[in-house]
């Protein structure tokens, strides 16, 4: 791909990469902006920036990101998202099948949460000057007037259950990217959680949070939840699903897998007497397989997120500023 | 008459630890018997006396108050002004329940009970025998129950039980053993002892639940016994499936327990006694002392202290425990916790947290204000080595050089401690424990508030280390923002050897050479240090020298995995990772691949300079251990196998080899190289762990003297938790005053992270007078 090519380019890679990728009603028309009509008041909107290396992964790829990353953060408000622009910064070298690639990675993961792209840009940069691609994507969703999905509603007494394996994003990420070979091969968990959502909503009116715990992992997430709340969050170290193979990686390597990144799994705070059933909806989910109950919401004027360990101890789970360096001494 | 015959009167102020040691009867005998007549009472700067005489009584009175002064006392200062006399007075009277704000005067840590309330408790016809509450002002608790200053009945917890008449009339009769022993009690109406299985309700109580306790140890049964600080879990040492049992529940599957016994002839059974160790062992503070074990003892099984040289040995310090054991028992007396958590100190906390681990408890109604560990010392040379301090010693203060602005300081991560300045003293608490984990985290607050309130500190500044991540920082960081008192960090070695130059209460503006070795710590490179030369004083440092650079792949996976240090120095070194080294062998095939790609591509690699990895990879490279679970662990057996082959004629140092720059750097590739080579010669690892030990002691000597021709300084502090280990200690010491330097090692605090709050407040007390 050549730098410098102006208008010309860019409505080339439009008609000849983003169309027949992003194919539907609206992105035919090409034009300037795209006008919508939205069902629905309470409308979710949602923009996101996707810098990854490498660009293709075991289990996705930078397209995917994109667009799930963005359809995510939608659904963590209860809203179905519906549209999503799409801009993208193009390194001058990138192979244009890399693009296509990458461009029919995004329409397939939409297509597959039934959204629909309709306004993009692109903008091509010197070489040396990207990774390749970055990808901005921006999305909007249409909420029900009835849900008040947020990370200041966890009330003590309220059950945390997570959706599925944690820090397999960030640990196949890891793995490609430093050439480690990790016993298996481990995949991103990348998915889009909208439909699952969906079906949550649907099961219980008294989810109070709902989380997609991506950089910073479930710690980070967790904690500001906390704090947004007001309140202390108890895990237990025993129920949170982990692959073995991402727990010895993370052994390895000296990172809690609370702590790694994942672009699949989503965090639910919900009223107790709703945990057990919105936990077997969950199952039934094919991202939901692996749900589980991992803690509660409990009192703590320190806000703090502690994990029970095997031992017994409550084991403080904190963000560690910068890199994880060792403490003991 | 001449002029030192007519009467006068002084008012005499004396400061210190006077209150709660029987320091004003003391004062009213030394009265009587000198004729004076006046008063002493109590205050909140601690005892003021008026005495009336002629001058040479009164000078000879203030003499005595020092140099007779009650063994438990510790006096500071004597200070007197003449004042106008008092006509017609002739009596000598204590003066009792004067009280005021702002106190000054000290609390006195615990001490074990006295010979006087020993004998009354194995005397079937005192009315006290065997009663486990039983003290005098020469004995008892005293930091764990007091609540408040100035220090009486009222501010302890023993404000829960009335005396009876017989103990109200010892506690005032100024001639008595017991006049004013605040938590003076006796079966009829102090505390009470009894026994419950655990998830029973059915107590057992009085006498009958001390016979419980030792029929249920008798039969292999772990008890929680609520002690003075805190509880214990206990067992019999000789039963290894009650050991076995103790462990399994504890999840303490390596580290040494500590034992106690009733007397030194049981000690001697288990362990080889040097003078100063008996000394330390019978001291009033009783700490655990770290004793070299006694091949084949039989009343000492096995898993105590699996693989290791040592015994960590306590002589029963209270009542309750001396009424316990009888002299030949061996009984396990592990800190009632779970893991790193603190001690269990509340009934209802201990029956919750410690159910799943004992079988029984032995529980009582005297509650503890404030939790204490035992504290655990070795003996180097004749001298004291503090590891961990804790009862007996906390709450003394620490005197700093200079006066200075009130600061709190919050410590480390692990042993972590707290620290609060008033004037130019020091108050280090007790030990806190492990941060890291929710039960710390409170305690820390409760031991920094309980000594904010007791000397009534607000403190200008708050100090923490420089670590981004350690929880006591972040703890810190919200104290700042709290009370608005600026925050500042202190690079983690210059608060160990700052604590050391505030023991020896060395001048501020004075520097030192300050060797600091220890695990990790973070450095102003923001890479891992722990192998470090500094020239330091109280205020400032620049680092002179360090161990070259390791990479610890994966950081924690490195120091819970000696092998992974061990692999890496070899990487570094350029040596084949071939199957006939240990570390390699027992290194699976998948985790060389991934070590290997991480150290190629330097991919979660840490820096480090920390002599505790290099002792690691030395320890794995020897096959003394790959894996530890407990900190510290290798560097122990490295010490231990070494200190039993140790004949220093018959061994030389490693050559060593230092980069010269402007920090000069200690090549620690070369040292490998040799080992490596003398294992492949099949070398012992006890030779090999003998030379190196050899060779750490040269490199201190080599880098001191480089350090003295620049810097021209003679003295040489020797810290960080690597000194914990007496056979390098011993070994530095000797060759650095070979060579004419002064030598300052740990009396008073750890030389572990356990003494790092009170170099973090020496230094944050300078800074601020800066
Ligand atoms: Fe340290
Ligand atoms: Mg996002
Ligand atoms: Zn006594
Ligand atoms: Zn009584």
């Amino acid at each position: 791909l050549a730098h410098g090519g102006g208008g010309k380019l860019s409505a080339e890679l439009i008609e000849h990469v983003f169309a027949p990728a992003f194919a539907n009603e609206h992105v035919t028309l090409l034009g300037d902006s795209t006008t919508l009509s939205l069902p629905g008041q309470r409308i979710a909107v949602s923009t996101d920036s996707f810098v990854v290396q490498p660009l293709f992964f075991p289990g996705g790829s930078i397209g995917h990101l994109a667009v799930n990353g963005t359809v995510n953060d939608l659904a963590m408000s209860g809203s179905k998202p519906l549209y999503l622009t799409a801009g993208f910064i193009i390194e001058e070298g990138l192979p244009v099948e890399k693009l296509i690639r990458i461009a029919n990675d995004m329409g397939a993961a939409a297509k597959q949460v039934g959204v629909s792209i309709i306004a993009g840009d692109t903008k091509v940069v010197e070489r040396e000057c990207g990774d390749g691609c970055y990808i901005n994507t921006s999305g909007i969703g249409v909420l029900p007037t009835n849900l008040h999905i947020a990370s200041n509603q966890a009330k003590p007494g309220d059950v945390v259950i997570i959706s599925g394996t944690v820090g397999d994003h960030g640990v196949a990420i890891m793995s490609v990217r430093e050439g480690l070979s990790f016993e298996s091969q481990i995949e991103s968990d990348c998915a889009s959680l909208a439909g699952l959502v969906q079906v949550m909503i649907d099961t219980s009116p008294n989810i109070h949070v709902l989380r997609d715990p991506t950089r910073g992992g479930v710690a980070m997430s967790l904690n500001e939840i906390a704090a947004d709340s007001g309140c202390g969050i108890e895990l237990d170290d025993a129920s949170i699903p982990i692959k073995e193979a991402v727990r010895s990686a993370c052994e390895f390597l000296g990172l809690d897998p609370l702590l790694v990144a994942n672009e699949g799994k989503l965090i639910a705070i919900v009223s107790a007497v709703d945990a057990d059933r919105l936990l077997e909806t969950m199952k039934l989910h094919p991202l939901g397989q692996d749900a589980a109950i991992i803690g509660r919401v409990v009192e703590d004027a320190h806000h703090l997120v502690v994990a029970r360990t095997a031992v017994g101890t409550k084991r403080i789970v904190s963000i560690p500023i910068g890199e994880q360096l060792p403490r003991i001494c | 008459m001449g002029l030192a015959m007519r009467m006068q009167r002084w008012r005499i102020r004396v400061t210190g630890v006077v209150q709660g040691v029987g320091y004003r009867p003391f004062v009213w005998r030394l009265a009587h018997s000198s004729r004076l007549s006046g008063w002493v009472r109590n205050d909140s700067m601690g005892v003021l006396i008026e005495a009336q005489g002629s001058r040479t009584e009164l000078a000879e009175f203030c003499g005595r108050l020092r140099s007779e002064a009650p063994s438990l006392s510790l006096v500071r200062d004597i200070l007197h002004e003449t004042i106008d006399s008092v006509p017609k007075e002739h009596a000598f009277r204590i003066n009792t329940g004067q009280k005021e704000a702002d106190p000054h005067a000290f609390v006195s840590p615990d001490v074990s009970i006295c010979s006087d309330c020993l004998a009354e408790i194995n005397d079937p016809a005192d009315r006290r025998y065997q009663y486990p509450f039983t003290n005098c002002t020469a004995c008892g608790p005293r930091y764990t129950i007091i609540t408040k200053l100035p220090y009486d009945r009222a501010s302890t917890t023993m404000s829960d039980f009335e005396m009876c008449t017989s103990c109200r009339r010892e506690y005032d009769n100024p001639a008595d053993r017991r006049f004013h022993a605040q938590p003076n009690a006796c079966p009829e109406c102090g505390p009470s002892t009894w026994f419950i299985k655990s998830g029973e309700n059915q107590e057992i109580r009085g006498r009958d639940a001390m016979q419980a306790v030792k029929e249920s140890v008798a039969r292999g049964g772990i008890v929680a016994i609520k002690g003075v600080g805190g509880f214990h879990l206990a067992c019999d040492a000789r039963n290894s499936e009650a050991v076995a049992k103790l462990r399994e529940r504890k999840h303490r599957f390596e580290k040494p327990l500590a034992v106690m016994v009733a007397d030194i002839a049981t000690c001697e059974s288990i362990a080889v006694l040097s003078d100063a160790d008996r000394v330390l062992l019978e001291s009033r503070q009783r700490p655990i002392v770290v004793l070299h074990r006694q091949e084949g003892a039989e009343s000492l099984c096995e898993l105590v202290a699996p693989g290791s040289d040592f015994v960590g040995v306590v002589l029963a310090y209270s009542p309750l425990h001396s009424l316990l054991l009888r002299p030949g028992d061996v009984w396990v007396m592990t800190s009632g916790n779970l893991s790193d958590e603190p001690i269990a100190y509340d009934n209802d906390d201990a029956i919750e947290r410690l159910r799943k681990i004992a079988d029984a408890f032995l529980l009582h109604d005297r509650r503890i204000e404030t939790v204490c560990d035992d504290s655990v010392l070795r003996v180097l040379d004749g001298e004291v080595l503090p590891i961990r301090r804790s009862r007996g010693y906390a709450p003394l203060p620490i005197k700093l050089p200079t006066d200075g602005p009130p600061v709190l300081a919050v410590g480390g991560e692990i042993k972590a401690t707290a620290c609060v300045t008033k004037g130019h003293h020091c108050f280090l608490s007790q030990h806190i424990g492990d941060m890291g984990n929710q039960e710390t985290l409170s305690a820390m607050e409760n031991a920094v508030d309980h000594l904010l309130r007791l000397y009534n500190i607000k403190p200008d500044s708050v100090v923490a280390d420089q670590h981004p991540n350690y929880l006591s920082s972040a703890w810190a960081e919200q104290f700042s923002r709290k009370h608005a008192v600026p925050m500042l960090r202190v690079q983690h070695h210059h608060a160990h050897v700052a604590s050391l130059l505030a023991e020896h209460s060395i001048v501020p503006e004075e520097k030192i050479i300050g060797v600091c070795f220890d695990g990790t710590g973070f450095g102003t490179d923001e890479a891992i240090w722990g192998g470090e030369w500094l020239i330091a004083n109280a205020s400032d440092f620049e680092r002179y020298a360090h161990l070259a650079y390791l990479p610890l792949p994966g950081g924690d996976a490195c120091i819970r995995h000696p092998s992974r240090s061990a692999l890496a120095a070899l990487y570094q070194a350029g040596i084949e990772w071939s199957d006939s080294l240990a570390s390699v062998f027992v290194t699976a095939a998948k985790e060389r691949t991934v070590l290997d790609q991480q150290l190629q591509r330097n991919f979660r690699c840490v820096p480090s300079s920390s002599m505790g990895r290099l002792f690691d990879a030395v320890a794995s490279l020897c096959g003394v251990r790959h894996v530890v679970s407990y900190e510290g662990q290798a560097a122990m057996e490295c010490e231990a196998i070494a200190a039993r082959k140790l004949d220093e004629s018959q061994f030389k140092p490693y050559d060593i080899t230092v980069i010269d720059g402007d920090i000069q750097q200690i090549d620690t590739t070369h040292l490998i190289h040799q080992i490596v080579s003398e294992l492949l010669r099949k070398r012992s690892a006890a030779d090999i762990l003998v030379r190196f030990h050899l060779t750490v002691a040269e490199m201190i000597a080599r880098i001191s003297l480089n350090a003295r021709a620049k810097h021209r300084i003679d003295r040489v502090g020797l810290t960080g938790g690597v000194f914990q280990n007496v056979l390098l200690t011993r070994l530095a010491r000797q060759r650095l005053m070979h060579e004419g330097f002064e030598v300052l090692t740990h009396t008073i605090v750890p030389p572990n992270d356990g003494g790092l709050a009170l170099g973090q407040a020496w230094i944050a007390q300078r800074r601020t007078v800066l």
